[in-house]
């Protein structure tokens, strides 16, 4: 099957996982705090060790190289360092579209990173996601609980507009049920008894 | 060459005593710590000079041997000593004494043959202090390097994270630190090298024209060994910072803190 397919993920304490997301379809997970939502999403990318199969268009992780396998399926951490001096360090070949969808001119790329507030970090590491990789698969982890309304607006837009231009499979977590309510096509519950859709 | 008796070696004592004394008056709290560390560097050069002799006297490939490896056994610990966060299992003693084993060994194995040309190759008069010296410098590189190497990691687990979530490869997503921890190991040698002569006379040397040697002999030697060292703490600590970064990811290019564990 195309897209993104999670088949017996098992986390600590919680029922074995099983979910698929097609391609340029967005599935919204929400739960409680530390249910494990974010491990959920480290998981599929492969950066924590794990017990069960995932798949994306029909090939397992193992088939891929670990890097290559998170060029694919890319994860937006709810927290993003940056590690250089400034901006324009992290981009190799910035494309001005994705900046001004997202509320920057381009000379944000000659800022100094320790200017920059919480949410401008936030939409940043968005555009650093989308920049580099163009990933097939879209793993977001509360990608707008450092935003005002209008930034919220504009991400929750590039979001909806890249899976159905990219036909990427996107799974955002959020603990925000009404922007779930806004973003998805599919919603999720995580709980000890597993994912439910609802 | 002056011979030292008791009374010579008492005298230089009671500048130890005078320490202690003062370390009383002015309430420094040191004075019980000077007096055991004077007693501890009185015995245990006392009774390395016992085994030296002993060793000196038996100039045999086999005994030099298991002389070296307990000194290289010696040295591991040390470095697992030093460390805040030490690798999990064997790699913990194994990645320090490995990286000493393969610098310090094969460089005074190639001092020794192809350098100095001792006669038998194991003769202990040059073998013992020549390798000491290199195990002595090279575990300080060796310690810095995984030191700084598992703090790093533990510190900046979020960028080494972030990058591989962005598809860069482990070696990627540690190289700058990587590279800092090396820098870190070597600088200390290259400082000695810069000011040796200048700001201090090295130790060996000075030793050396003490007991009689003719300078230019001394310090031929000093450049020797402080070159030897160079060498040794150089491939020592490349060999144990890229041991322990290759450790710290598994064969998915995972950060794996997990192999670490607080000292």
């Amino acid at each position: 099957m195309e897209g993104l397919v999670i088949k017996n993920l098992v986390l600590r304490n919680i029922e074995p996982i099983n979910l698929s997301v097609e391609k340029g379809i967005i599935a919204g997970i929400a739960g409680e705090s530390g249910i494990g939502k974010s491990l959920l999403l480290r998981a599929l990318a492969d950066i924590d060790p794990h017990e069960g199969e995932v798949f994306f268009d029909g090939k397992s992780v193992e088939s891929f190289p670990a890097h290559e396998w998170r060029r694919l399926v890319g994860l937006l951490p709810a927290e993003s360092p940056w590690w250089f001096d400034v901006v324009g360090e992290h981009f190799s070949d910035p494309d001005q579209s994705l900046f001004n969808a997202l509320g920057f001119d381009m000379d944000v790329l000659l800022w100094s990173i320790t200017r920059l507030s919480s949410g401008e970090k936030q939409r940043l590491a968005v555009a650093r996601l989308l920049n580099g990789n163009s990933p097939g698969a879209l793993l977001l982890d509360e990608p707008t609980a450092n935003l005002d309304s209008g930034n919220t607006q504009r991400v929750e837009d590039l979001i909806t507009d890249y899976a159905k231009k990219q036909s990427t499979a996107v799974i955002v977590v959020s603990h925000d049920t009404e922007q779930l309510d806004r973003l998805s096509d599919q919603k999720y519950f995580l709980d000890r008894t597993g994912l439910k859709r609802f | 060459m002056i011979h030292l008796t008791s009374l010579d070696l008492s005298m230089a004592a009671l500048l130890i005593v005078l320490l202690a004394l003062i370390s009383l008056a002015m309430e420094l709290g040191l004075a019980k710590k000077i007096i055991i560390a004077g007693a501890r560097t009185t015995v245990q050069l006392l009774l390395v000079g016992l085994v030296l002799r002993f060793l000196f006297d038996n100039v045999n490939a086999g005994v030099l041997i298991l002389t070296a490896l307990f000194m290289l056994f010696v040295a591991g610990r040390e470095v697992v000593a030093r460390q805040k966060r030490r690798f999990t299992g064997i790699w913990g003693l194994g990645i320090g004494t490995f990286s000493m084993f393969l610098s310090s060994f094969t460089i005074a194995i190639m001092a020794l043959t192809v350098i100095i040309n001792a006669e038998p190759w194991y003769e202990p008069r040059y073998a013992i202090p020549l390798l000491g010296m290199l195990l002595g410098n090279t575990m300080s590189g060796i310690a810095i390097g995984l030191d700084r190497l598992t703090t790093a990691a533990w510190e900046h687990r979020a960028i080494i994270e972030a990058r591989l979530m962005l598809g860069q490869r482990a070696d990627d997503a540690i190289s700058r630190i990587r590279r800092d921890c090396i820098q870190n190991g070597l600088i200390p040698i290259i400082n000695v090298m810069s000011v040796a002569g200048i700001v201090s006379l090295p130790g060996m040397m000075t030793g050396q024209i003490l007991s009689g040697t003719p300078p230019i002999e001394a310090v031929k030697y000093q450049i020797l060994i402080l070159f030897l060292i160079a060498g040794g703490t150089g491939l020592g600590t490349v060999s144990a910072v890229w041991l322990g970064s290759r450790r710290l990811f598994d064969d998915r290019q995972r950060l794996r803190l997990d192999r670490l564990r607080k000292s």
